[in-house]
């Protein structure tokens, strides 16, 4: 079966989210793939769409990229909202 | 569960001072309770073992559908079956999740499964007995994915990331097996013939020990544990998890109105915990090595359905090629 396609699968759970990655499953082509998800991830109501891509097809970052590509972020704490301190009376905003 | 002789490779634990700094970075990062992703460094023995354990553990899935298998035809009522094949449905699912776990470290499903085939790899001691009568379903359910929930539920939070997000969804799924496996022994106690309730007895006389030895050898004989732990892919003893599942068993047998077969079996008020007889790890160390009532036939059949199947997966492989050549023609 490691000769057939490696796909991984997402699923939009019933509650409008976004496509959530959940694993992957083994299949000739992308239709058996979602035939063969729906019978693996979704027995249980899980969810209302399905996605899957050939696993080849996903670009990664790598693991050593990490500090570079995330750390810039940390020390912007402007960014967010809780950063601003308002007086009491302008109530919740 | 089911994983319950997993060699490390390792005898002795290394000291931070003696590790390489790669090796050291990466048990800091264990330490700190940061998961381990599949694209992380990684020592190679630590690789090999979870490898090892994943793959016992989703061979032991797979071979744990067949015990139940036999009594998808022979189910008393409609109810009773479909509620089988549900169950037997989620162990291949299980089974599943865990080979894409184990594919992620960069084993190949089909190398790994050819070793199950060949005897090379393990599986859980406990699907190696025959279930006999109806009320085996029920004991399976309770008792032995009863034990495997004791098992799995600490390994949602194992240090490998994968295998940890495949046993949050495992475990979810696992407590209605075990619901469903004490309900059939609850009926058949109240509800049933002399005859019924004398099969649930039997039931429990034959799974009780075999299940007692899926948590594996006692702490003193278990000589990996302390290498798996350090890993925190193991996160309890073997005799820990053991003494947890007797404690939470032992009530829910006595609603039943059961026993088990143990003489020494007695609830110590000081230390809290139920005291309980020798284990027989003579058959344990038997049924694991292959010698088991039903190791043989276990393996024929997955042989059989892999070689017997192939000709549905090559159909499936042309099928798939003849619509490519339509959809490139169109």
């Amino acid at each position: 079966m490691s000769q057939w396609t490696l796909f991984e699968v997402f699923i939009r759970s019933k509650h409008g989210l976004n496509h959530k990655h959940v694993g992957s499953v083994h299949a000739v082509d992308a239709e058996m793939a979602i035939e063969n998800a729906r019978e693996l991830y979704t027995r249980r109501n899980e969810g209302v769409s399905i996605w899957v891509t050939p696993s080849a097809s996903i670009t990664a970052t790598a693991s050593d990229e990490k500090e570079a590509l995330f750390d810039p972020s940390e020390d912007k704490v402007y960014r967010h909202a809780s950063f601003y301190e308002l007086p009491d009376e302008v109530g919740h905003m | 569960m089911y994983a319950q002789l997993v060699e490390t490779g390792s005898k002795k634990l290394k000291t931070l001072e003696e590790m390489s700094p790669e090796e050291r970075a990466f048990q800091e990062r264990i330490d700190a309770e940061i998961k381990i992703e599949a694209k992380n460094w990684m020592p190679d023995s630590y690789r090999k073992t979870l490898i090892r354990q994943i793959s016992q553990h989703a061979h032991s899935e797979i071979v744990g559908m067949l015990p139940e298998g036999n009594w998808v035809t022979r189910a008393p009522t409609l109810k009773r079956k479909l509620q089988l094949m549900a169950k037997i449905q989620d162990e291949a699912g299980h089974g599943l999740y865990l080979y894409s776990a184990m594919e992620t470290l960069g084993a190949d499903r089909d190398e790994e499964i050819e070793k199950l085939h060949s005897g090379r790899a393990k599986y859980s001691s406990i699907f190696n007995y025959p279930t006999l009568n109806w009320a085996d379903m029920g004991a399976v359910g309770w008792l032995v994915d009863g034990a495997a929930i004791v098992n799995q539920v600490p390994l949602q939070r194992t240090s490998y990331g994968p295998y940890a997000r495949a046993m949050v969804r495992v475990c979810k799924e696992e407590s209605f097996h075990q619901r469903q496996g004490y309900e059939i022994l609850l009926h058949m106690m109240r509800h049933g013939t002399e005859a019924q309730k004398e099969m649930v007895q039997d039931a429990i006389n034959r799974l009780w020990w075999p299940a007692l030895m899926m948590f594996g050898p006692s702490d003193e004989h278990s000589p990996n544990s302390a290498q798996s732990m350090a890993w925190k892919i193991k996160r309890h003893t073997n005799d820990e998890l053991r003494q947890r599942f007797i404690d939470q068993t032992i009530p829910q047998l006595n609603v039943l109105g059961c026993t088990v077969p143990d003489p020494d079996l007695k609830w110590n008020e000081e230390t809290g915990h139920y005291e309980f007889g020798d284990i027989q790890w003579e058959e344990f160390n038997r049924v694991i090595q292959g010698h088991g009532p039903c190791n043989t036939e276990r393996l024929e059949t997955r042989r059989n359905a892999i070689e017997i199947g192939a000709w549905v997966r090559e159909a499936a492989v042309a099928h798939a090629h003849k619509k490519q050549q339509k959809q490139a023609v169109a």
